[in-house]
């Protein structure tokens, strides 16, 4: 195995170690989600009226509707809080660690994405568990397969946009506000709770900013997989999206432009 | 070139503060290397720029011969580091740390293991191994993390501060057994503090204030009669 192998796996495998320290942290991004199925789209369900658009083929409930949102939303989550400790960890210390190693550092920023990214999944299907026990599942049980690499390319899309901004960010308080202006609108203008015909009849403008957030069509790969089906838009939009955050936190990270720094 | 560590014409700035303005010194293989300065005298950032954390527009840094600016990888591979706050993760043993750290410098599986168990070892350290961060006292960590910096037998071994916070004999402890490391392997070190009795007379002094050299020799040379600690005062005292 060579150099960026090892230290890839070495990656993945210490954020996985550290998550199984952080118990809590698991079953606050299971609760989080499943209270939107169970609660919310319970109340739901009577007010929203879904037609048959595609990847379904018949009626669906509002909770069938919302699951790749929802997958999506753990992602996002996931995506943010990875890179929330990313700014913790250059404050404490181990971030500056991973900086010293002598990788490209392109390389050891999408090391430390395949980690969260891989966290996030483990999460998503253990949503997409209790889901099914409510009997909320697709019509196949080949979905959940399918479903791995929309997972996987949103989760990385997703997480890069997490390493762009925590690039940008020097300090821990002014995450909250991200998590505010970035979080809230990217879940709330996509297509995970309403489908955008449904958004469009209340507002075009709305639609539109839905149809161009990349969110919309990491939920939207996802929820074709899950029915067997193939987006190609959504992968090309995501695929897209991910080089660009991506390309922003390689350079957000790069040492000539000294935003790792601190005074001394 | 040095086999060691060498620094030339170093300047870097924030905005229109001047951090360091021309910093060069050179150490050489086997060489302890004292950095002090006071509070502010730009200790950090020249850790920085050794580090690459952040690189510098002006100036040239050399670790066991190679180039920081032109290969970086080569003269990172090269250089271990221990930095002011901890870089442990408190939840894993000090050997899942170490495995951690090894395969960033591509070493992995039994030579992983092996050279854990050696660094451990020559640290007094082989039977915390299994023990989880969070247990150990901050003079066991501090440990820890020297032996982590040693994993990938570094020629220049980098120390920001190492003793802060720890009590008096872990402190004599840490500073003698690093001193032997130059002596016995012909290691480079290093070492920023402010504490003069982390000094020995045979150390090279690197005495750094408001982001220059004020003073780059043999220690007993420099200090002639006086202490290292009225020297430095002397020096840095009447020029702050």
């Amino acid at each position: 195995m060579n150099a960026y192998l090892i230290a890839l796996s070495a990656i993945v495998k210490r954020e996985a170690l550290r998550f199984l320290h952080q118990r809590e942290r698991f079953i606050a991004a299971l609760v989080r989600p499943l209270v939107w199925l169970l609660v919310f789209a319970a109340g739901f369900r009577a007010a929203l009226g879904l037609s048959i658009i595609p990847p379904y083929q018949t009626y669906i409930t509002y909770e069938t509707y919302i699951i790749p949102g929802l997958c999506g939303m753990i992602l996002l989550f996931n995506g943010m809080q990875s890179s929330l400790s990313l700014v913790y960890d250059r404050e404490m210390g181990s971030m500056r660690l991973l900086l010293t190693a002598p990788l490209p550092r392109g390389w050891l920023l999408f090391a430390k994405l395949c980690g969260s990214t891989a966290i996030s999944i483990l999460q998503v299907y253990t949503f997409l568990a209790v889901a099914w026990a409510f009997d909320i599942m697709p019509d196949s049980p080949w979905g959940y397969l399918a479903v791995l690499p929309a997972l996987l390319i949103s989760g990385l899309m997703l997480g890069a946009l997490g390493l762009a901004l925590s690039s940008l960010i020097r300090q821990l308080e002014n995450f909250a506000g991200v998590m505010n202006f970035v979080i809230f609108p990217m879940f709330f203008l996509s297509s995970a709770l309403y489908p955008l015909w449904k958004m469009a009849e209340s507002s075009p403008l709305l639609r539109d900013i839905c149809a161009l957030n990349p969110f919309t069509h990491g939920v939207e790969l996802i929820r074709f997989a899950l029915y067997l089906k193939f987006e190609p838009i959504a992968l090309i939009w995501v695929l897209a999206s991910t080089a660009v955050f991506m390309g922003l936190a390689i350079w957000g990270y790069d040492p000539a432009r000294g935003l790792t720094r601190r005074k001394g | 070139m040095t086999s060691g560590l060498s620094v030339e014409n170093l300047a870097y700035r924030y905005g229109a503060k001047e951090a360091l303005k021309g910093v060069s010194f050179q150490l050489e293989a086997g060489e302890f290397g004292a950095l002090l300065g006071p509070n502010g005298a730009g200790k950090s950032t020249l850790f920085s720029l050794l580090t690459r954390l952040f690189t510098a527009p002006q100036g040239r840094i050399s670790i066991a011969g190679h180039d920081m600016g032109r290969t970086p990888r080569a003269a990172l591979a090269r250089m271990g580091v221990v930095f002011q706050s901890s870089t442990l993760d408190m939840d894993l043993s000090v050997k899942q740390n170490l495995s951690y750290f090894a395969a960033l410098h591509g070493i992995a599986g039994r030579e992983a293991a092996r050279r854990s168990d050696g660094a451990l070892e020559r640290m007094n350290m082989a039977e915390r191994a299994h023990e989880r961060v969070r247990d150990l006292n901050g003079g066991h960590r501090r440990r820890t993390e020297i032996a982590r910096a040693l994993l990938h037998d570094p020629a220049v071994l980098l120390l920001d501060e190492p003793t802060v916070g720890l009590d008096a004999a872990a402190r004599q402890s840490i500073t003698s057994h690093v001193h032997q490391l130059c002596a016995d392997q012909g290691l480079t070190v290093l070492w920023a503090t402010h504490l003069t009795d982390e000094v020995y007379d045979s150390d090279h002094l690197v005495l750094l204030h408001q982001g220059q050299i004020l003073q780059d020799g043999n220690v007993g040379e420099l200090r002639s009669e006086s202490t290292l600690s009225d020297h430095f005062l002397n020096l840095t005292g009447a020029r702050a």
